[in-house]
């Protein structure tokens, strides 16, 4: 899943971005919203480019109507593909009983991505449909297609405003963007990028039918290597069921000792 | 016999390799290390009373399955991971065995990636769902469930090259595991009690016969594909009547020798996974003690409907085809069947899902039903239910001794 892959995911792109290039003001004259919308989305992903890869533990804190928790715990390995799209592992901590289940993605920026499952139980690695896109990952409020690989081209961009940021010191610009792909459960998103550095601060997410699903909210962002922006914290809240989602980055490493070999079908089985 | 010889001296390297591997890397210290494992609770019930004196209608089971890791600073590890299961009603569904104890080393060659596995492990090959036809590496554990889906942990040799072609194996078996069988008490068992004290091999060199086994395997976008050859002793027995100790008939198992050329294949495409796994075999006796080499396959898909009711709920689809060319004289019961499944998966916190399966015999009346079901109760606590229905089973079916043996089981698991 890549799932985590920040670098590309446009939703999280923005969450990343690093402040190498000023934004340089209004380039064209009659610049449409959908111009802009994708200028600002293509920026943001350029900002974020050159991590190599990472390593971050992620703690999923789950809660239903009832007020009732449960957690889920496990660790993430990326690397970069510009030309291609990443790679990326993740191996599953707790629940206990999914402990050493791993899932390797292969994306893709323009095809189905390829996603393999393994179990340790059977020791058995299994290639799973990646067409996935709206259920749920894990039982909480991410979709997987929160957690993949979001491709620029995957998507079309309007910007709508600009307004101050949730939070209130920075300017936000506010876009909105639609998945091309029907397998999606979005018709659209609405996100805060400030213009500062890039950062996304919240989303909302709009179903098939058009109504306000889910709101993701990110209080804090931190950055790595002097460049690359990651969030701390993510709050996604579920307007329908009531249930949220609190997911907590740790430990993020950049630049460990990882390349295309530590993201195949053998070193998949040897995933801790 | 020479190959009994290099089969011993591959099993002193087996050995060698754990304290190797503690010295080898030489100011390398211990860096990870891990403690997990499993105990569960389970009960069987059956519903029908036994054709056999002495069997019970219900069970009682405790498992332990504890797993060591240690991993030094080069990332290469020591896995250690016995298993325990004490049964109230079958003494020889009581046992123990070593499901892994092995040494990993691994590391890259110009392009390549190479790794190495040495000491007892589990292997898995193949993409079906309702029969692991190609998957020849391990025994089946055959006392712990009839699915035939435990496995013994199996000695070996395993090397592996990995590079832009694929994935080359080479598997070195120098010690073979007998298949385990269930107690003249115990539920589950064909009608002439198998007498393992007994068993014969084909080879002189006995347990100690050097098995061996290739594999190459590549992902080739929605394609994933394994070609296998394996030669040496045959995992499934077959079975002759002899007498035991008390002049009472009994089975008595045969080990043949056997060479297997395998493909199995997966297309994935969408929601829709087609599968294939097929061999040919030959050194095998047909069900006539006869040698005849054949053909056998499983074929089918699964497709998902992800959000099917239009909540998180998936609903699965399966159908398989099974195939053997002996036909009335195979020794499997799958020579030919459809097997087919729904499998519900309802994403919610609990993981739960339910998978219930059907597999028909297409010449005979004989019909089994399966179901399986799992709901985590906790962080650390899962529940399990299992359950399988013998219908129709004709008289000349290998599975004629399992006719009043449906059964239904419960088991609770603590994780840590």
């Amino acid at each position: 899943m890549n799932i985590f892959s920040l670098k590309s995911a446009a939703l999280l792109s923005a969450l990343s971005l690093s402040a190498m290039v000023a934004f340089s003001g209004n380039p064209a004259v009659a610049e449409t919203p959908e111009e802009k919308g994708l200028r600002i989305a293509l920026e943001g992903e350029a900002r974020d480019k050159g991590f190599g890869n990472y390593t971050a533990d992620q703690t999923m804190i789950l809660r239903n109507k009832r007020g009732q928790e449960s957690e889920r715990n496990l660790r993430i390995s990326v690397l970069e593909d510009e030309a291609d799209g990443d790679k990326s592992l993740i191996v599953f901590n707790r629940p206990r009983d999914v402990k050493g289940t791993a899932m390797l993605t292969h994306s893709h920026k323009v095809e189905d991505d390829d996603q393999w499952l393994y179990l340790p139980a059977l020791k058995r690695v299994k290639r799973i449909s990646s067409s996935n896109k709206a259920g749920s990952f894990m039982g909480s409020e991410f979709a997987y297609e929160d957690m993949t690989s979001q491709e620029i081209e995957k998507y079309t961009y309007r910007w709508l405003r600009d307004e101050p940021c949730p939070g209130g010191e920075l300017t936000c610009w506010v876009s909105e963007r639609s998945p091309i792909d029907k397998k999606s459960g979005y018709t659209r998103q609405v996100s805060w990028v400030d213009q500062e550095e890039y950062r996304i601060w919240k989303v909302e997410y709009y179903d098939r039918k058009n109504s306000h699903l889910k709101t993701l909210t990110v209080p804090s962002h931190q950055q790595y290597l002097g460049k690359h922006w990651r969030a701390d914290e993510m709050m996604m809240v579920n307007h329908l069921t009531g249930k949220s989602t609190r997911l907590i980055w740790q430990n993020y490493a950049f630049g460990a000792d990882l390349d295309d070999s530590d993201f195949t079908k053998v070193s998949l089985k040897r995933a801790r | 016999m020479y190959r009994g010889a290099l089969a011993l001296f591959l099993g002193g390297l087996l050995l060698l390799a754990v304290p190797v591997f503690m010295a080898a890397p030489v100011g390398a210290e211990t860096v990870f290390q891990e403690l997990s494992g499993r105990f569960t609770v389970e009960g069987r019930y059956f519903p029908q009373s036994s054709i056999q004196s002495g069997q019970r209608e219900q069970s009682a089971s405790v498992v332990a399955e504890p797993e060591a890791y240690l991993e030094n600073e080069a990332g290469h590890g020591l896995q250690f991971k016995p298993f325990l299961r004490y049964d109230s009603a079958d003494p020889r569904r009581t046992h123990w065995d070593i499901r892994e104890a092995y040494g990993l080393f691994f590391g890259e060659f110009e392009d390549s990636e190479w790794e190495l596995r040495a000491g007892i492990d589990k292997v898995f090959w193949g993409v079906a769902e309702s029969r692991h036809l190609v998957d020849v590496i391990n025994q089946t554990d055959l006392v712990e469930t009839p699915d035939q889906e435990e496995k013994l942990g199996q000695p070996m040799v395993h090397a592996t090259w990995l590079n832009d072609y694929g994935a080359f194996e080479a598997f070195a078996l120098p010690y073979f595991r007998k298949r385990t069988f269930q107690g003249r008490a115990g539920r589950l068992r064909t009608a002439l009690h198998v007498d393992g004290e007994q068993t014969s091999y084909e080879s002189a060199a006995k347990q100690h016969h050097l098995d061996l086994a290739a594999r190459y395997s590549h992902s080739i976008d929605a394609l994933d594909f394994g070609l296998a050859w394996f030669e040496g002793t045959n995992r499934s027995p077959a079975f002759s009547i002899g007498l035991d100790e008390n002049g009472s008939p009994v089975l008595l198992p045969f080990y043949e020798q056997m060479r297997q050329i395998s493909l199995d294949a997966q297309v994935t495409t969408g929601a829709w996974l087609l599968k294939f796994e097929s061999f040919w075999r030959d050194g095998e006796r047909n069900a006539l003690a006869l040698e005849e080499d054949f053909f056998a396959l499983v074929g089918g898909f699964e497709y998902t409907w992800y959000g099917a009711f239009g909540g998180d709920t998936d609903l699965g689809l399966l159908l398989e085809f099974l195939y053997d060319d002996r036909g009335e004289r195979s020794t499997v019961v799958t020579e030919g069947d459809v097997f087919s499944a729904v499998r519900l998966a309802f994403n919610d916190e609990a993981s739960t899902d339910i998978l219930f399966g059907i597999m028909q015999d297409l010449d005979k009346p004989t019909r089994s039903l399966f179901i399986e079901a799992n709901r985590r109760l906790s962080d650390n606590i899962s529940l399990g239910l299992e359950g399988t229905g013998f219908f129709n089973v004709d008289d000349n079916d290998g599975q004629f001794s399992l006719r009043r043996d449906s059964f239904l089981q419960i088991d609770l698991t603590y994780h840590y």
